[in-house]
C-alpha cells in the first residue's frame, strides 16, 4: 500500500492520475454508449465488444504504417469496422437476434474468441502503438504532465459521441432505431424495417468501436488479448449508468477510467486488470444484492 | 372476520405514479370458492402478485393462516401452502408431463435428505391420477411444450393440485380454452374444492363461469374494491355493471 | 437384447476398452487422459450450464484453485519453500510414498477449498438471484480475475507460476498412472451424475432451467440446488485440477491453471456440441473435440485456434441441439422421447383425483 501513503503525501499526484482516468475515461464511455445501443435495440450483449475495439486498433495501425496521419485512422478504422461489423451482422448475428438467450451470449462469445485469435494470427502477439507526435503539456509547476494526444482523442470521443446523440434524435434512421429499441414489434407493424434497423445499429456499434480502437492506439496500447477488458469495463459502465442514460454512460466512463488509474497506482500495475475485473463481480452482486432487497423482479 | 384462511387488510401497491391497489380489503374462509372481477387495468393480478409474494406492498397487511405473509418471498409463501396458476400458463416445457407432476410434489418438508432421493411410486401414482383427472393421461409422456396451450393450461392446474395446497389462486384458468371445454373445466374447480378441500381464489373475465363456480365475489375497479358479495347478488349489482360498461 | 442386456453390453465394452487403452496405444497416453479430463470438463460444465441452465464461464476457477492447492500441498510437505521456489522445483527425486502422499493429500484439500470457493460464490452471486447474461459475464470475469490475481501471488510463483516435482520411479509410466487417475474421475463423475439425474436433484434443476421463476412459485428450494450443483461442479473440477498439474508439470496461472481462453472455453463448446443437458452428450461432444482438436494442431498449427473460434459460432449457430439433441429429433423413440399418445384409456377412468 506504499501507493496510498504517496497520495497522501504528495496530493498532486492525485491530480495527475485524475486527469489522464479522466481522459482515457471518455474513451471507455464511446465503447460503453455502442455496447448500450446494441443492448438496448437488439437486446444482445456483445461480448465481443472488446475485440471491436482492438481491431479497430489494429486497422488504423496498418494504415498509420503505410504512411496515413494517425488522425485519419479514426475515422478509417470507423468505416473498416462498419463493414465488417455489417457483414458479422449478415453471417451470424442475424440468426441469433431474438433468439434464446444463452445461444446470443454464446455466439458473440464465439465471434470475440475468433477475433482474438485471427488478430494474434495476422498482426502478431506482440503489443502495438501509434505515434501521434503532439507534444505534453505541464502543468502546476511540472508536476502534473498532459500528453497532448490525451486531451485531442478525450475531444474526439466526445466530437464522436455528440455526433451520435445527434444522429439518434434528428435523423429518421436514428429514430427508428430508438424506436425498434422501444418496441419492435410496433416498430415493424408501422412499416419500419427492423432488420435494417438492426444491422445499421450493429454496424454502427462496430463502427463507433473502431473509432475507439484507433484512439486507444494514440494514447496507450493495443495487443489481440486485451479486448475482453474492453468488454468488460463497456458492460461495467452501461450496468451503472442504465441503458437508455447518456449522460450517465460518460459519467461512468469518466468515473471507471479515474477509479482504474488510482488502483492501478495503489494497487500496482501488474493488479491492475484484476482490479478491473473484481470490479465487475463486486458490480454485479452489489446490484443484485439491491434487487433482492426490494424484490424487485425486473433485470 | 378473524380466523379466515386468507386476511388481505387495506393493501396498497403503487408503480411509480400509478395506483394499481388502493387500500383494498378481503378476506377468505376456508373451503370456499371466492372470485375476483373487475374491468381491465383494475388491478386483479397487481393484487394477486402482492397476495403471493411478487413483490412488496406499500401499505397494509396480509396474513395466511393467521401469520403475516406480507414480507415473505414467493417460494416460502408457496411452501406455506398458497400456490397460483399464471395467465400466461407456465410450465416447464423441456420435461415430459409426468416429470411436471412428479416435480411439483409440496416442498414444505423438503430438507437435504430428500433433495437425492428419487421419488417414490405414491408420488408417481398420484401423477398419474391428477393427469388422468385433468384427461391428459394419455399425453403423460410427451415433452410438456409441445402441449396445446389450452393442455398446458390443464397441466398447470394438475401441478397445483399435486402439491396439496390449501389455497390456490387461479388467474383466468378458463381464458383461452376452447369453450366446448370450459364446461369441463368449471367441473375439475369445483371438484378440486369439494373433494381435495382446497380453497380456490379466481380471478375469471367470463361471467357465466364466475358465477357458476363462486360462492362470493370481490369486484374491483380503478385499483379499488368496488363492492362484494354472494355471486347471485353480485350478477345484478348496478355499480359492478356499470364499471364494466364504463360509467363513472 | 432388452434394454439392460444392451446397457451392460454398451458400458462393459467401454470399461474394457478403456482398461485396455493405455497398453493398447502406449505412444498417446497422455493424449488418452486428457481425453478423460476433456469428458470431465464437459459433464460438469453440463451439470450447471446444460442442466441447470446457468452458462457459467468461470468454472475454470475451481480447476486452477484445486490445481495450485494440489501442489503447495505438495511442495510444503516435502520441501524447503525458498529452496523450491529458488530452484524452480524439486532438488531431490521423492520417493514414491511421498509423492503419492503428497498428491492424494492436496487432492483431498482440493476439493474442500474448491467448495468452499463455491459456496462463497454461490452465496454471493446465486442466492443473490443473479441469471443468464449476468450470470455469464460475471463468471467471466471471476475466471479472469482469478488467473490475473494468481499471477500477482508470490507465493503460489506469481507469473512464473510452479513446478510440481518430477514423477518418481516405481509407480510405472506417468501416463498410465495419470491415464488411471483421469478415467477413474471421469467415471465417478459420470456415475454420480447418472444417479443425481435419476432422481429428484435432476428434475429441479431441470425445472429451474425451464422456468425458474414458476420453481420458485411452486416452493422449490431453488437457491439451495444451485449452490450445491456448482459446488458438485467444483468438486469434480478441482481434482482435475491436482491431477492435470502433476501430470503437466508446470502451473502457469492464466495458460495452465485458470486456463479460461483455452480449456475454459472448450468446456463449453464440447457440451454443446454432444448435447448439453443429456448424460451422455457431453461425453460423445468431448470425444470428438478431442479428437478434432488433435486434427487441427496437426494439420492447421497456428490456425488451430482460429478455426476453434469458427467451430464455436459454427455450433451455437447452426447447431445448437448438438449431436444428442439431432439424434432426438430424429430418432425420438429411439432415445427415450415419446412423439406418439401413450395407448389405451387412462386406468382411472373418469376417477375420483
Amino acid at each position: 500500500m506504499q501507493g496510498f501513503q504517496i497520495l497522501f503525501a504528495a496530493p498532486i499526484f492525485s491530480v495527475q492520475l485524475l486527469i489522464d482516468g479522466i481522459l482515457i475515461g471518455a474513451i471507455f464511455a464511446l465503447a460503453a454508449y455502442g455496447m448500450a445501443l446494441v443492448w438496448g435495440v437488439m437486446k444482445i450483449i456483445n461480448f465481443a465488444q472488446g475485440e471491436f475495439v482492438i481491431l479497430g486498433g489494429f486497422i488504423a495501425f496498418a494504415f498509420i504504417n503505410t504512411g496515413i496521419h494517425p488522425f485519419l485512422g479514426v475515422p478509417l478504422a470507423a468505416v473498416s469496422l462498419y463493414i465488417i461489423g455489417w457483414f458479422l451482422y449478415r453471417l451470424v448475428i442475424v440468426r441469433i437476434v431474438e433468439k434464446d438467450l444463452f445461444i446470443s451470449i454464446l455466439a458473440t462469445f464465439g465471434i470475440s474468441i475468433f477475433m482474438q485469435q485471427i488478430m494474434n494470427q495476422i498482426f502478431g502477439a506482440d503489443v502495438q502503438t501509434a505515434e501521434s507526435g503532439m507534444g505534453t503539456w505541464f502543468l502546476f509547476n511540472n508536476n502534473v504532465t498532459v500528453l497532448q494526444i490525451k486531451v485531442v482523442s478525450f475531444v474526439i470521443a466526445l466530437v464522436i459521441g455528440a455526433c451520435l446523440a445527434l444522429f439518434m434524435k434528428k435523423a429518421r434512421l436514428g429514430q427508428a432505431i430508438r424506436a425498434t429499441a422501444q418496441n419492435a414489434r410496433a416498430a415493424r407493424i408501422l412499416g419500419i424495417d427492423t432488420d435494417k434497423v438492426y444491422s445499421t445499429t450493429f454496424a454502427l456499434n462496430a463502427a463507433i468501436c473502431g473509432a475507439t480502437g484507433a484512439l486507444v492506439l494514440m494514447i496507450w496500447v493495443i495487443q489481440p488479448f486485451m479486448g475482453l477488458a474492453y468488454t468488460i469495463r463497456s458492460f461495467m459502465i452501461v450496468i451503472v449508468a442504465g441503458i437508455g442514460n447518456v449522460a450517465g454512460v460518460i459519467v461512468a466512463g469518466l468515473g471507471l477510467g479515474a477509479v482504474e488509474n488510482f488502483a492501478g497506482f495503489i494497487l500496482g500495475t501488474e493488479f491492475q486488470a484484476a482490479f478491473v475485473f473484481s470490479l465487475l463481480v463486486v458490480i454485479l452482486v452489489w446490484r443484485n444484492f439491491l434487487l433482492k432487497l426490494k424484490r424487485s423482479y425486473l433485470e | 372476520m378473524s380466523g379466515h384462511l386468507l386476511e388481505v387488510k387495506d393493501v396498497c401497491k403503487k408503480f411509480g405514479g400509478v395506483v394499481a391497489n388502493d387500500n383494498i380489503s378481503l378476506s377468505i374462509p376456508e373451503g370456499s370458492i371466492v372470485g375476483l372481477i373487475g374491468p381491465n387495468g383494475s388491478g386483479k393480478t397487481t393484487l394477486f402478485n402482492s397476495i403471493v409474494g411478487y413483490h412488496p406492498i406499500d401499505k397494509g397487511s396480509i396474513h395466511f393462516k393467521g401469520r403475516e405473509i406480507s414480507n415473505m418471498r414467493v417460494p416460502e409463501i408457496a411452501r406455506q401452502g398458497m400456490l397460483r396458476t399464471f395467465q400466461q400458463t407456465h410450465i416447464y416445457g423441456k420435461m415430459t408431463c409426468v416429470q411436471n407432476m412428479q416435480i411439483s410434489v409440496s416442498q414444505t418438508n423438503e430438507g437435504f435428505g430428500t433433495m437425492f432421493s428419487k421419488f417414490p411410486p405414491e408420488v408417481m401414482e398420484k401423477a398419474d391420477r391428477l393427469l388422468a383427472f385433468v384427461g391428459l393421461y394419455t399425453k403423460r409422456r410427451l415433452m410438456a411444450g409441445d402441449l396445446s396451450f389450452g393442455q398446458q393450461k390443464l397441466l398447470e392446474f394438475a401441478m397445483a393440485l399435486m402439491s396439496e395446497p390449501k389455497l390456490l389462486l387461479l388467474d383466468e384458468p378458463t381464458a383461452g380454452i376452447n369453450p366446448t371445454l370450459i364446461n369441463g373445466m368449471i367441473d375439475r374447480l369445483k371438484r378440486s374444492n369439494a373433494d381435495l378441500g382446497i380453497t380456490l381464489f379466481v380471478i375469471e373475465h367470463n361471467m357465466r363461469v364466475i358465477m357458476n363456480l363462486a360462492e362470493h365475489i370481490y369486484c374491483l375497479a380503478h385499483g379499488q374494491l368496488l363492492t362484494h358479495g354472494p355471486a347471485d347478488k353480485i350478477q345484478y349489482d348496478q355499480k359492478v355493471i356499470d364499471a364494466y360498461l364504463g360509467a363513472k | 437384447m432388452n434394454n439392460t442386456g444392451r446397457k451392460f453390453v454398451l458400458y462393459g465394452s467401454i470399461l474394457v476398452i478403456s482398461l485396455a487403452a493405455p497398453w493398447m496405444l502406449p505412444a498417446y497416453q497422455t493424449q488418452l487422459a486428457f481425453l478423460w479430463m476433456m469428458v470431465l470438463f464437459a459433464l460438469t460444465w453440463d451439470l450447471v450450464g446444460g442442466q441447470m441452465g446457468y452458462t457459467s464461464f468461470g468454472n475454470i476457477v475451481f480447476f486452477g484453485v484445486g490445481m495450485y492447492v494440489t501442489a503447495v500441498i505438495q511442495r510444503n510437505l516435502h520441501f524447503d519453500i525458498e529452496e523450491y521456489v529458488h530452484v524452480a522445483g524439486a532438488v531431490d527425486m521423492l520417493t514414491p510414498g511421498q509423492y503419492l502422499a503428497g498428491l492424494f493429500l492436496g487432492l483431498g484439500a482440493s476439493t474442500i477449498a474448491s467448495v468452499i470457493v463455491a459456496a462463497i460464490l454461490g452465496a454471493c452471486i446465486l442466492a443473490m438471484g443473479m441469471r443468464g447474461q449476468y450470470f455469464g459475464i460475471c463468471t467471466l470475469g471471476l475466471g479472469v480475475a482469478a488467473g490475473e490475481l494468481a499471477s500477482g501471488w508470490e507465493y503460489i510463483g506469481a507469473g512464473s507460476g510452479m513446478v510440481t516435482p518430477v514423477f518418481p520411479d516405481g509407480l510405472g509410466e506417468r501416463g498410465v498412472f495419470f491415464y488411471y487417475i483421469f478415467f477413474l474421475l471421469a467415471g465417478i463423475l459420470f456415475l454420480t451424475l447418472r444417479w443425481l439425474y435419476s432422481g429428484r436433484f435432476g428434475l429441479a434443476i431441470k425445472a429451474i432451467r425451464d422456468d425458474e421463476d414458476k420453481a420458485e412459485a411452486m416452493g422449490i428450494h431453488t437457491t439451495r440446488y444451485k449452490i450445491i450443483a456448482w459446488c458438485i461442479c467444483a468438486f469434480f473440477l478441482s481434482l482435475a485440477g491436482g491431477a492435470a498439474g502433476h501430470l503437466i508439470g508446470f502451473i502457469d496461472p492464466t495458460e495452465v491453471a485458470f486456463a479460461g481462453a483455452t480449456f475454459g472455453v472448450w468446456m463449453i463448446l464440447m457440451a454443446i456440441l454432444g448435447g448439453k443437458g443429456t448424460l451422455w452428450g457431453p461425453v460423445i461432444g468431448a470425444v470428438i473435440f478431442h479428437f478434432t482438436q488433435e486434427l487441427f494442431w496437426t494439420y492447421l498449427f497456428g490456425w488451430q485456434r482460429v478455426a476453434l473460434g469458427g467451430l464455436i459460432i459454427a455450433v451455437v449457430v447452426f447447431f445448437p441441439q448438438g449431436i444428442m439433441g439431432w439424434l432426438r429429433d430424429r430418432w425420438p423413440e429411439r432415445f427415450g422421447y415419446w412423439v406418439e399418445e401413450s395407448s389405451g384409456s387412462d386406468p382411472f377412468g373418469d376417477a375420483k383425483p
